[in-house]
């Protein structure tokens, strides 16, 4: 089949990026969507031009690597899918993609489609685990754990960190990404001790990185690959609250480095 | 050169707990003096990055990714071993031992192993106190499940994505002691070379892939945990930016590479499609549980499955081995799935690919179990192939996946050059000549969390480290040797592009040095393998600058690599005149087509030493012995 794409193109942060359009004859309906741009690739590497930088690695979609916006829908047109699984045979014949990176201000551009998702390894950093170092375990049936516990925390848990949240609500909140965490540990009987203040420290993180607020518009969860449900979001704000009310001088700590973080940025 | 593997004398019940004793420790307050260098951050490097920060140790820890939750171990789908024995059906740490020592095709090591199968039982604590979500009985507590051929029920498992979460608990534990200053995380950055001064790994150069910049980075040892070479065939399992550039470059400052032929095929992947197949997705083991595999009876059969009788399909994994049919192990289930191809009985549009089919579980057990147990891998096959295998049978292939081969270390995950450690998939150590089904990801947490934290410390504490900076007429060297190849790959300005070079290479190792070699073959290979890597030299076209963001250039980087990993490869097959685990050599089967292996000449690791440009390498021999568990033919019949 034939398809256009349009494509954004820039080559770094400093300088401006702008759509280019590229015609493809022979695209198979069965190959996937990165595996599309490879051919591409190969064509304009062979004419000596330099290829579409787009991140990816696991293929298998998994990894969280991958993702852009095609016809301004972050990932595509199948639901509970990334771009690296996304097979062609869901487009039409001739129809034109417009394929642009992840737009939010917490994602700075670094090439074409490749943008810089670091924000979402501070959140985590801030709080987003258990404080137990090696050999401290007890045996791992010391903790029962119900089986619908364990469900509910496996689907929290199953978040990629592609940043498909981010990119698709109005806000660039990531708010589905931080509540996964907060409620795939709190939820757990082995995540209960740091509940209030792992909710507290995240927050505050999440806040200090430039990424908007939730406004519960529900786009991130339409758009997630892993279909993380949008009450994550929901455990977050009443783990906030709770912790805000029990842990006061805990709570008054965190907004200072907001204070800080947005002083320093105007 | 001779080999000491470091095995503790004694008992091997009490060869860790003695070698533990026998270790010099580093006073806690002088842990914060040594700096350490860990290159990767899946399960093995994440985990010890993790520890030794724990531990009070300065950590710099480098991945290639933009995060280090990227690691191509959160791809491991089935599960993780540990000899629990939680379900009360005969599991003991010796059974785990034993059925590893026996799956390896008896060419791993003893003592080993033995520390595998201890270890495996505190790492499902470790991961459950991280909050990993494994799957539970109603009860609460731990469900287990047996996998890949296994008698006992010893798998742990989160849902079909059991490497995902314990990544996900490593990263997070990491991720913790990036916040509590021990560890430094570094991310978009690839190890181009090994700094060796007087004799010890002291360092690495590594390039910024954002901007193009050189770094030099010193410490006191350096942790290698870069993972398998799968991606030597192209087409695997594996991530797309997989790689051995690492490890092939301590190879070149002097580590030796053991076993390099030892690779492991996967039985059940979804067929490729097309000759614009970048990658190849993996489905399951655990299908083959309920799963049984056919072809048709009569060569070039064109009719769709649900239209062949019962009468006319062959079950040949049923019929070959009456006793663990479709559950055979993966170097089995896979070679014969090649043969009954070879025969022309293939499925699919390219002949190459069996069915397995679950219409007899359906019907025996409701499509909504079936749907219970894999669900997930069912949408996967149907989301990429466009069939609904709930109603017909999926088509299934042997893909790349894993590699056996590796760095050579001795018991203390030390490599030939003292303070070079290598851990996980990168290591040759305790899967031998195949991989038993779940043992990767509890290889990977073993050496990271449980091994590399003592054995690190008794090599600081026995050694002293001369003061080295940027400066060191070494360093400048190897950068210098490290922007000269840069300059060389970009300067080429041929007519072929990284990938199409690849892709020929993988072809050539697939086809000679694949599931099955012969000596002719590995021979012409070779040959064939050298020529087009004087072609690549010289024609190959990497566009853009090496001062920016450039794919091109890292691609190009890493397939040089493989190109001279292939001729090892090859080598190493080559010599091995025996057919053990995944190395089948055709020449060595018995009358009725079972690998046979040679112990009385190949009970050894075979470890690669380079000797320059041009030079054959050199071949040295760790004999391996076997006082606990006796080899004798496996058979699966």
């Amino acid at each position: 089949m034939k398809l256009k794409l349009k494509i954004w193109r820039q080559n770094t942060r400093k300088e401006p990026g702008t759509f280019i359009s590229y015609t493809m004859d022979n695209v198979d309906p069965e190959m996937s969507m990165l595996e599309c741009l490879d051919v591409l690739n190969e064509t304009l590497t062979e004419k000596g031009q330099e290829p579409v930088a787009f991140e990816h690695d696991c293929r298998e979609g998994i990894c969280g690597s991958c993702g852009f916006m095609i016809n301004g829908v972050a990932h595509g047109p199948e639901r509970a899918t990334t771009v690296c699984q996304l097979t062609m045979r869901h487009f039409k014949d001739g129809q034109e993609l417009v394929i642009e990176p992840w737009r939010a201000a917490a994602f700075p551009s670094i090439k074409d489609l490749i943008v810089d998702r670091r924000a979402f390894d501070h959140i985590i950093e801030s709080g987003g685990y258990i404080s137990v170092s090696t050999g401290q375990a007890p045996d791992g049936n010391t903790h029962l754990v119900g089986k619908e516990i364990a469900d509910r925390a496996m689907d929290a848990a199953a978040c990629i960190g592609c940043g498909a949240c981010v990119a698709a609500c109005p806000n660039a909140s990531a708010a589905l990404f931080t509540g996964a965490k907060i409620t795939h540990l709190g939820i757990l009987p082995q995540g209960k001790p740091e509940r209030d203040r792992r909710a507290l420290s995240m927050v505050a993180q999440m806040n200090a990185e430039p990424f908007g607020s939730c406004t519960n518009i529900g786009e991130c969860t339409a758009a997630c690959p892993k279909e993380i449900p949008l009450e994550v979001i929901a455990t977050m704000n009443r783990d906030y609250l709770y912790a805000s009310c029990s842990k006061r001088e805990d709570a008054a700590a965190t907004i200072a480095p907001v204070a800080e973080y947005s002083a320093n940025r105007r | 050169m001779t080999l000491d593997a470091r095995i503790p004398s004694g008992p091997i019940e009490q060869a860790w707990d003695k070698a533990r004793f026998d270790m010099k420790l580093v006073n806690p307050a002088n842990k914060r003096k040594h700096s350490l260098i860990v290159v990767g951050s899946g399960l093995a490097g994440a985990s010890a990055s993790a520890s030794l920060g724990e531990l009070g140790y300065k950590v710099k820890c480098f991945c290639f990714q933009d995060s280090p939750r990227r690691a191509h171990s959160i791809a491991a789908q089935g599960g993780i071993n540990a000899a629990k024995n939680y379900p009360n059906d005969g599991e003991s740490i010796y059974r785990l031992f034993y059925d590893t020592v026996k799956g390896g095709d008896f060419r791993a090591r003893e003592a080993n192993i033995y520390r595998l199968a201890q270890i495996s039982v505190q790492i499902i604590d470790q991961c459950v106190a991280q909050g990993v979500p494994f799957a539970r009985e109603y009860g609460g507590a731990l469900a287990n499940r047996s996998f890949g051929g296994a008698q006992v029920s010893r798998t742990f498992y989160a849902r079909g994505q059991t490497g995902q979460q314990l990544l996900l608990g490593a990263y997070q534990a990491l991720e913790r002691q990036v916040h509590a200053g021990t560890v430094t995380m570094i991310p978009r950055t690839e190890m181009l070379d090994l700094i060796v001064i007087d004799g010890q790994a002291r360092g690495i150069v590594a390039r910024n892939l954002v901007t193009g910049d050189l770094s030099v980075h010193i410490a006191d040892a350096v942790i290698l945990a870069s993972g398998g070479y799968g991606n030597v065939y192209y087409l695997s399992t594996n991530a797309k930016g997989s790689n051995v550039t690492a490890s092939w470059r301590a190879y070149k400052r002097g580590a030796l590479f053991a076993n390099p032929c030892f690779t492991q095929i996967h039985p059940t992947c979804i067929p490729v499609s097309g000759d614009y197949q970048s990658k190849l997705t993996l489905m399951s083991e655990s299908l083959r549980n309920d799963g049984r595999i056919w072809v048709p009876k009569t060569k070039g059969d064109q009719r769709s499955p649900n239209e062949i009788p019962e009468d006319e399909r062959d079950y040949y994994l049923e019929r070959r081995y009456p006793s663990f049919g479709n559950l055979v192990p993966r170097d089995v289930a896979s070679r014969n799935a090649k043969a009954v191809c070879d025969e022309g009985r293939g499925v699919g549009k390219t002949g190459l690919g069996v069915y397995l089919d679950f219409s007899d579980a359906i019907n025996r057990l409701g499509e909504k179990t079936i749907r219970e147990r894999y669900g997930n891998l069912f949408d996967m096959y149907q989301r990429i192939t466009d069939e609904n295998p709930y109603k017909v049978p999926m088509r299934i292939y042997p893909a790349m996946h894993y590699t056996m081969g590796g760095l050579w270390v001795d018991y203390q995950l030390q490599s030939t050059v003292p303070g070079l450690f290598v851990l996980g998939e990168a290591n040759f150590s305790d899967h031998g000549a195949n991989r038993l089904g779940a043992s990767a990801l509890m290889q990977g947490l073993s050496d990271g969390y449980f091994v590399i934290p003592y054995t690190v410390g008794n090599y600081l504490a026995t050694n002293k480290f001369k003061k080295v900076d940027e400066l060191h007429s070494e360093v400048h060297s190897v950068v210098a040797s490290v922007q000269q190849k840069t300059d060389k790959l970009l300067s080429i300005r041929g007519k072929r592009t990284v990938d199409s070079f690849h892709r020929e290479l993988g072809k050539i190792v697939w086809d000679y040095c694949g599931m099955a070699r012969t000596a002719e073959g590995l021979e012409s290979a070779i040959q064939q393998i050298r020529t087009l890597r004087e072609e690549f030299w010289q024609n190959v076209t990497v566009p853009g600058s090496g001062y920016d963001l450039n794919q091109s250039l890292e691609k190009a980087g890493r397939v040089a690599d493989f190109f001279e990993l292939a001729e090892l490869m090859c080598i190493d097959a080559r010599e091995r005149n025996e057919s053990c685990g995944g190395h089948f050599r055709e020449e060595y089967q018995t009358p009725d087509g079972e690998a046979k292996r040679d112990d009385e000449h190949y009970s050894y690791v075979a470890a690669w030493g380079y000797r320059g440009p041009g030079s054959p390498p050199e071949l040295t021999k760790e004999p391996l012995e076997f006082h606990y568990v006796h080899p004798s033919q496996r058979s699966y019949k």
